[in-house]
């Protein structure tokens, strides 16, 4: 199974054509406390890079992009009363929604696991 | 501008923490250390230390009414009794706030005054050109703050400080013998916890700091908890909820304002009287967990009637909380809101001040 990032620090995780979407272990230590997730609608059509939800923390407010297009089929819904699991666990747990990829081609425009630790040095 | 930082005598120990340190006022401040709202909790519950050393110190000493100290602030100085200290504002010939700070007398001729770190050197100026005499000085670098909030903090006080501050009632001070120098100990603070503010000559502080924290029930604690803290209880926040284009009867601060006495303000402040003010504070709760924030907009029937001046999300309460200026019809009990901006929006309701009344700062 391979995980993927954005510029944003959203990660996918694929598995056949779905994928699984969170923010980065970077991206939750950054945002601190995390106070409540916007999780997107079951059966939105999200397109890559698009608006997927957002995230709250007691610093700040930050959109949550979507790193592929697809369908959002589930969504942990743990998330809206226990938002504090992004910040425990944000690359497992923490996880926000699934979505039915359309267009796998699209992984090209993602980063891998290793060119994103090397994209966190230059930041 | 001049934009170097100024640091305080702790900010190596801060550092040596792995704080995340940001510009507060001017200065270079922690924000948190563990993380906000483990902070903020440790202070409900328990007893937090905050370096508070940014915040600005003044001494006047000589004739109160001749030396024209008594016109300056919208309360009367010479009226506090020595040993006892009060809230009000500096303000400018429209009623504007230029500061909100905390006077103490120290003695019959003498007091301090305790002001904002960013507005501290315009508040020294605006001060000294309105006195006619005595002698008034800047000591903030000679002056280092600590404050110890929360429910365990009188514990952990007497152990260090001697029984004499275990009867200490709030908004009075006593001066101690420690670390072989004079200490004013004061029972105010920040927070809404039963709590003290320190201080004591800036060679020492961070000695005092260390010695705070060898109690277990001690833990520090940054601006960004402080901050939560005090919107939980309704504390203005000088340059978020209060300026220079807002006067106290507008933010619901006119209780701090003594119309028996003259200072500078005063016509203005009767006039708007008169007249009504064109906007008022309002305190709302969101229905969920999102924050309002500075600067968002505040929405009655589709229509922007106000501005979010502080907001946050409360860990006491659950949900969003916040501050804001809107039209005075609109700041009754019960009035629905909306809180919007750009593709956010929440539901509001006015509530009163305190949102959260579990505190122990009376206790």
């Amino acid at each position: 199974m391979s995980m993927y990032f954005t510029k944003e620090h959203e990660w996918v995780k694929v598995e056949g054509n779905i994928g699984t979407v969170g923010i980065s272990d970077h991206a939750a230590h950054e945002l601190g406390d995390i106070t409540f997730v916007e999780l997107p609608k079951i059966g939105a059509v999200v397109k890559q890079f698009g608006v997927l939800g957002s995230i709250e923390s007691v610093k700040a407010a930050s959109d949550i992009f979507a790193p592929l297009s697809g369908k959002v089929i589930k969504v942990n819904d743990a998330l809206d009363t226990a938002p504090e699991a992004v910040n425990e666990s944000a690359e497992d747990a923490g996880w926000m929604a699934q979505v039915e990829i359309t267009d796998e081609a699209e992984l090209k425009n993602l980063m891998t696991q290793a060119q994103y630790d090397d994209y966190l040095k230059t930041l | 501008m001049d934009t170097k930082l100024q640091a305080t005598p702790i900010s190596g120990r801060h550092r040596a923490l792995n704080a995340l340190m940001a510009p507060f006022g001017g200065w270079d401040m922690p924000i948190q250390y563990e993380g906000i709202i483990a902070e903020h909790s440790w202070c409900r519950s328990q007893a937090a230390l905050f370096d508070i050393c940014h915040m600005g110190e003044f001494i006047f000493q000589g004739d109160f009414e001749a030396g024209g100290l008594e016109d300056v602030f919208t309360f009367s100085v010479k009226t506090i009794p020595p040993g006892r200290s009060r809230y009000g504002f500096l303000l400018n010939e429209q009623g504007g706030i230029i500061d909100d700070l905390i006077v103490f007398r120290l003695a019959e001729d003498k007091v301090m005054i305790v002001v904002n770190a960013a507005t501290a050197p315009n508040d020294f100026a605006v001060i000294q050109g309105r006195l006619k005499g005595g002698t008034f000085t800047d000591i903030t670098a000679a002056t280092g703050k600590l404050d110890l909030q929360g429910p365990l903090s009188r514990y952990v006080m007497v152990e260090i400080f001697g029984e004499e501050v275990a009867t200490l009632p709030y908004f009075k001070f006593i001066t101690v013998n420690i670390l072989g120098v004079e200490a004013i100990v004061s029972r105010t603070g920040y927070t809404g916890e039963l709590g003290y503010e320190i201080f004591i000559p800036s060679e020492k502080v961070c000695e005092l700091w260390d010695l705070l924290l060898t109690d277990e029930r001690v833990k520090p604690a940054g601006l960004g908890a402080r901050d939560v803290l005090r919107l939980e209880v309704g504390y203005s926040l000088y340059g978020s909820d209060i300026d220079e284009e807002t006067t106290p009867l507008e933010a619901g601060l006119g209780s701090f304002v003594n119309f028996e006495k003259n200072f500078v303000g005063k016509d203005a402040l009767l006039r708007l009287k008169e007249q009504g003010v064109a906007r008022t504070k309002v305190a709302f709760e969101v229905s969920g967990r999102r924050s309002p924030r500075h600067h968002y907009d505040i929405c009655s029937a589709g229509e922007t009637v106000g501005n979010v001046t502080s907001g946050v999300f409360s860990p006491m309460l659950g949900k969003g909380i916040g501050i804001g200026f809107v039209k005075p019809q609109l700041a009754a009990i019960g009035t629905p809101l909306t809180v919007s901006h750009e593709r956010i929006s929440m539901e509001a309701t006015v509530c009163e001040l305190p949102f959260f009344k579990g505190g122990s700062v009376r206790s």
